[in-house]
């Protein structure tokens, strides 16, 4: 073998650490060309990879932004206690902006109905959390193969004082060089892992051996079914409704959102192993068991336009 | 498809453009790719089997499941670049999905920029057109190391050698004219799959692999630079408090070269040499740094150095200046306008410029020279020579794509306006 082509597979990067360093660059760029950044933390295992890619492109340093939740209220309880045990051993800042503050001072609604939902009721909380801390830029966990509006969408966002995004007037992003100029009141969304998949994410959290919520393995749970989906069933205002049945499954949950809009999957994956074993086989998109989605064809892009992340 | 646990830990990326229209069977091919791929859901299948239904289609139009904004699926066109995901065990794909027509060029750009392979797509019953010829063009402004031409459609030109020989023959020769080095050409057809996942059997005479056996195969390894080391500080990591006390790491991703722990680096514009004490990713070291890694680099001494500062080695170092002369790909409605001012941003810097020259419009139908040529508007290309406040510290874009290339940004409307590759430094 030449010297050249020996070097060349010396210093061969893996689909993962290439991601990788392209998320750390996305990450270090919005610290250099913004004042007041926040990281959106959810719980979720992408925030989750969020944080910890955080960790690479700025320890042994604190983070240069605070973390951000926007808690609806509607939390599973373990998401809730997974988020402060992990804020707790990573020391850095956790800002919470409450759903229920903004329904209490007549901001924001609860959407009526069979299924009631606080999805859209996050919109204002979150623009009231960039008015409160001046943010201008937001990290978010969205990634574009998850649903078909987000696969044009720039890794650098931009909203205008409204929170919306603009789907037919966005700036071209090239090469690595991202343009964050804006002016008082625009901010940006920043999504630094795009370009990962689900399968990715997960592939990472083996590889970094990054600890998730146990929500996301295998475990025995009381769930109803509700339009073909397992439910989970929990404290009011999660109980079962008229008729249906309460029913112990062994599930996990492959995206964690709010209770009143996550649906659970049969599944005996207990490791991550098997979970990527069976994010291999699955036949349904991890956005499938969102039922937030299923409104409209058009459903994401029509809240993107409204300041949804 | 199989893999196993081990496999997916050790995949390479590769991102590919493809540039075509609805007419090509643009969006059918990338469909056949997710489908034969096993990347489609059941439940986007059933969306895009609704969407057909509903539009009254005869069978499902695969290319459905690629059109993502509303307007784009109910006019049948594709406005953006979109960004779409399969793996094989071999590799991960990213494909930047661009609109074909003219009125896209800048899209088309936009996507090229981080590709290392680009599809062209030609009907074979029209063989290359004005847009093959357009198509190849950017591809080789971009520097777009591999391209494939799959001659699609052949099921409705009869499967014909002759037919697909003829249109090897005519690409090859206007190619001729562009910087292209890796060409490989697949008869195929996406609505059928022949050729696409699985080897045809209507077309025995073709020899070659499938386009996916291909995209799995093509040798990328040796589009990186490891010749010439340019590490652009992106961020000073500098920790407060006493424990890291002595902490002090510049933050970057490696544009080019390999940077290795106890080389001698200087850094630019200061001048200033020191050695590589560590290099980091959070905190974890390691020996060396390739790109397109982003590490944290601390040196032995402690020179003072920022955002914007390059390192690189002291015998080996990037031009730099502030006369550069570069083509530009305009990307406005308002055009670029002689003897105004831009701000630009290059690698992590950032500096204020004024267009001193536009030397010509390239027109990109027929590659001629307009050098009577006033201004550019959307989607035209032309060759500019700028005046920079400060130095940038630069290669030329066929030498490196990173330090070679910078966006111009208006800085009225903070758009983005523009996107250069740089060719050197004025005459």
């Amino acid at each position: 073998m030449s010297q050249i082509a020996d070097s060349q597979a010396h210093y061969r990067l893996t689909h993962l650490k290439a991601l990788e360093a392209e998320a750390i660059h996305i990450m270090r760029e919005v610290a250099a060309q913004f004042e007041k950044p926040a990281l959106m933390f959810s719980g979720g295992k992408d925030s989750i990879v969020m944080v910890k890619l955080a960790e690479k492109a700025f320890r042994p340093a604190k983070f240069p932004f605070p973390l951000l939740h926007i808690d609806t209220g509607h939390n599973f309880p373990e998401a809730l206690a997974f988020r402060d045990q992990l804020v707790d051993s990573i020391g850095e800042r956790l800002i919470i902006h409450k759903v229920q503050d903004l329904i209490d001072k007549g901001m924001a609604t609860e959407d009526p109905g069979p299924f009631p939902s606080r999805n859209r009721a996050q919109i204002p909380t979150l623009l009231d959390a960039i008015e409160t801390y001046q943010f201008d830029a937001l990290f978010g966990g969205a990634r574009r193969d998850e649903e078909k509006a987000r696969a044009k969408e720039r890794i650098f966002s931009f909203r205008d004082d409204f929170g919306q995004w603009d789907p037919k007037n966005q700036r071209p992003e090239l090469w690595n060089l991202y343009n964050g100029r804006s002016r008082m009141g625009e901010n940006i969304r920043v999504f630094p892992i795009s370009n990962w998949t689900e399968m990715d994410v997960w592939q990472y959290i083996m590889l970094e051996e990054i600890e998730i919520p146990d929500l996301y393995f295998s475990h025995e749970r009381e769930v109803v079914e509700r339009r073909g989906q397992l439910v989970p069933v929990g404290d009011a205002p999660f109980g079962p409704r008229d008729g249906e049945e309460v029913v112990k499954r062994t599930v996990r949950f492959r995206t964690v959102g709010d209770m009143s809009c996550t649906a659970a999957t049969d599944s005996p994956a207990a490791n991550l192993e098997e979970i990527v074993g069976e994010v291999a086989a699955a036949r349904a998109s991890e956005r499938g068991a969102r039922m937030d989605d299923k409104n409209s064809e058009a459903a994401m892009e029509d809240r993107k336009k409204e300041g949804y992340f | 498809m199989d893999f196993s646990t081990d496999a997916y830990l050790d995949m390479d990326l590769l991102r590919f453009l493809t540039c075509g229209s609805v007419d090509d069977g643009k969006s059918t091919l990338i469909g056949r790719l997710l489908y034969d791929s096993k990347s489609i859901f059941e439940d986007q299948l059933e969306a895009a089997e609704t969407a057909s239904l509903s539009r009254g289609d005869q069978r499902m139009d695969l290319a459905l499941l690629t059109d993502g904004l509303r307007a784009e699926r109910e006019q049948g066109i594709t406005i953006d670049v979109a960004y779409r995901y399969f793996a094989t065990p071999k590799r991960k794909f990213i494909i930047a999905d661009c609109p074909g027509h003219v009125q896209y060029t800048r899209n088309m750009v936009t996507g090229a920029s981080t590709a290392n392979l680009a599809l062209i797509l030609i009907d074979a019953r029209h063989g290359v057109i004005e847009q093959t010829r357009r198509h190849s063009f950017i591809t080789s402004l971009l520097r777009i190391p591999h391209l494939v031409v799959c001659v699609n459609k052949m099921d409705l030109a009869d499967w014909s050698q002759e037919t697909y020989d003829k249109i090897r023959e005519d690409f090859e020769e206007f190619a001729a004219r562009f910087e292209i080095t890796d060409i490989t050409f697949i008869p195929m057809s996406a609505l059928t799959g022949d050729n696409v996942v699985n080897r045809s059997e209507n077309m025995d005479w073709y020899q070659g692999p499938s386009l996916l056996h291909h995209l799995e195969n093509v040798h990328i390894a040796g589009d990186r630079d490891m010749i010439d080391p340019r590490f652009p500080v992106q961020w000073v990591v500098r920790p407060q408090g006493d424990e890291h006390h002595d902490y002090r790491g510049y933050g970057g991703q490696v544009a080019s070269g390999v940077f290795q722990v106890g080389d001698e680096v200087v850094a630019l514009p200061s001048g200033m040499e020191s050695k590589i004490k560590s290099i980091d990713i959070g905190g974890a070291s390691q020996q060396f740094a390739s790109p397109p890694q982003s590490v944290s680099i601390q040196l032995e001494n402690d020179i003072d150095i920022s955002r914007g500062d390059m390192l690189c080695r002291p015998n080996n170092q990037p031009t730099s200046g502030q006369d550069i002369d570069a083509m530009v790909v305009w990307m406005a409605d308002t055009p670029m306008q002689v003897g105004k001012k831009y701000t630009i941003r290059h690698t992590s810097n950032e500096a204020r410029c004024i267009v001193k020259n536009l030397n010509y419009r390239l027109d990109i139908e027929t590659l001629h020279r307009v050098e009577e040529a006033e201004d550019l508007k959307l989607n035209e290309i032309g060759r500019i020579s700028i005046r920079t406040t400060k130095p940038l510290f630069y290669d030329p874009y066929r030498q490196c794509r990173v330090t070679g290339s910078f966006i111009i940004v208006d800085e009225q409307t903070n758009n983005t306006v523009g996107a250069a590759m740089i060719i050197g430094e004025t005459n």
